[in-house]
């Protein structure tokens, strides 16, 4: 292979994993390459316009079932709706064995949510990245190779970041309201190593202390990476398959199947771990 | 791949969403989905009633057949037993009626026969006295002699 390709398909694959990014610089609203001296305050445009968009059909999908929904004869959709949200309540009464409201709606929302980001991955890699090249070529005047579409937002650790933070801050919140402060912080001092004795209590607790923090921490940085690292992982091969040529044609459809698994079971995990981890939170006895 | 204000559009869609879903979305479908069980399990509680109405009422109308075909039996019984009294009664009461008659008969026969003796024997002892006052002629009295025609009539 020579240098120029090698260089090609390494930038192909480069141009797939980036984001379109828009940040404010001193030169006004920038894109992209501009950005990469802005720091923190770079928003990826692609990644919250495919979230939230997949999240809006969810709401609309649900939502104008929950209007319609009777209690006689359910409409084939309804049937639908209704299994997916008796599954989501009898895991979430199956583990979390407190009242909450929130719980269940939380959970629901993660899994369908999930699901349908990670579905975006089986969307052929090259489609909408082109798509949106050429509209940038014609419309906004920019070559294509500068327009970059990621449209699997849970490839973007900011996304996946986000709902781990949003579970830890409930799972804090929860921790706090059930147990209050200082439960919560006797939760956190006083396990896993405890006895009687005050003096040799007091010498634990920063022991204590270390050990629950990785533990709580540990929390949301696994969801977080789990799921960003399964979903990176599958499109990069859907990308490197993509990268071959010919051949990639039955490779694409074997890993498409196996990817199938991948998007419905991480977005199951995903929404049964902050159920167990928000149980975990509510539950009084360490 | 570096954190960025992403993160926090993303918290804020997520927040937005779940509280979207929590107010507008799981409450109804969920009301329904129990108003349903609701339904189905009264429906099959109302069956299970209804099926055992249906038994309780067979068994009843079972009872009713059997009480009613014994009630039957019984005044055909009664009926039969009466039947038979009856024409006892009047089997009886015809032989009673046959041997008052028969007897009745044989009471007049024998007074007729008696009469008819008397009569027979009236005749005779005048017969008797007519004819020995005809063989004695003028000699024998019949006014003497009528004790011993009046022994010979009795020992008729």
């Amino acid at each position: 292979m020579a240098a120029g390709e090698e260089l090609t398909l390494s930038s192909h694959i480069q141009h797939h994993l980036t984001n379109a990014k828009v940040c404010t610089t001193e030169a006004g609203v920038s894109f992209n390459k501009a950005c990469s001296e802005a720091g923190f305050w770079t928003w990826h445009i692609d990644t919250l316009a495919w979230s939230i968009g997949l999240g809006l059909i969810f709401l609309w999908l649900f939502r104008s079932t929950a209007k319609k929904a009777t209690s006689g004869v359910p409409g084939k959709f309804q049937c639908f709706v209704e299994i997916v949200i008796d599954f989501v309540a009898s895991n979430v009464k199956d583990t979390y064995h407190g009242k909450s409201k929130l719980i269940a709606p939380l959970a629901l929302t993660i899994f369908i949510w999930v699901f349908l980001m990670n579905l975006m991955d089986l969307v052929p890699v090259d489609f909408l990245p082109a798509f949106a090249g050429v509209v940038g070529e014609t419309v906004f005047n920019v070559p294509a190779e500068k327009v970059y579409m990621k449209i699997v937002p849970t490839t973007d650790i900011n996304m996946t970041a986000a709902l781990a933070l949003g579970v830890f801050l409930l799972m804090i919140g929860y921790s706090i309201r059930i147990k209050g402060v200082s439960g919560f912080i006797k939760e956190l001092t006083l396990h896993p190593f405890s006895t009687n004795n005050t003096v040799l209590q007091i010498i634990l607790i920063p022991f204590n202390l270390l050990l629950e923090l990785i533990a709580l921490i540990a929390k949301p940085f696994s969801l977080a990476l789990r799921l960003f690292g399964n979903l990176y992982a599958g499109e990069m091969i859907f990308i490197l398959i993509g990268a071959i040529g010919l051949l990639q044609l039955p490779l694409h459809f074997v890993w498409a199947v196996f990817h199938i698994l991948v998007i419905v079971l991480q977005a199951f995990v995903f929404m049964m771990l902050t159920i167990v981890y928000l149980s975990m939170a509510s539950s009084d006895n360490h | 791949m570096n954190l960025n204000a992403t993160l926090l559009g993303e918290l804020i869609a997520f927040a937005v969403f779940v509280l979207f879903c929590m107010k507008f979305v799981w409450p109804p479908i969920m009301s329904a989905i129990e108003e349903r069980q609701k339904k189905i399990a009264d429906g099959l509680a109302a069956s299970d009633r209804a099926e055992k109405d249906l038994h309780l009422a067979q068994e009843k109308a079972k009872e009713q057949l059997i009480e009613a075909k014994q009630q039957a039996a019984e005044i055909i019984e009664q009926a039969k037993r009466r039947a038979g009294s009856i024409v006892e009664s009047e089997t009886q009461r015809a032989h009673e009626e046959r041997d008052k008659i028969i007897s009745a008969g044989q009471v007049e026969v024998e007074a007729e026969r008696n009469r008819a003796k008397e009569e027979l024997r009236k005749q005779v002892s005048t017969l008797a006295v007519l004819g020995a006052e005809r063989i004695l002629a003028r000699e024998i009295d019949a006014q003497a002699h009528s004790d011993i025609v009046e022994k010979l009539v009795a020992e008729l």
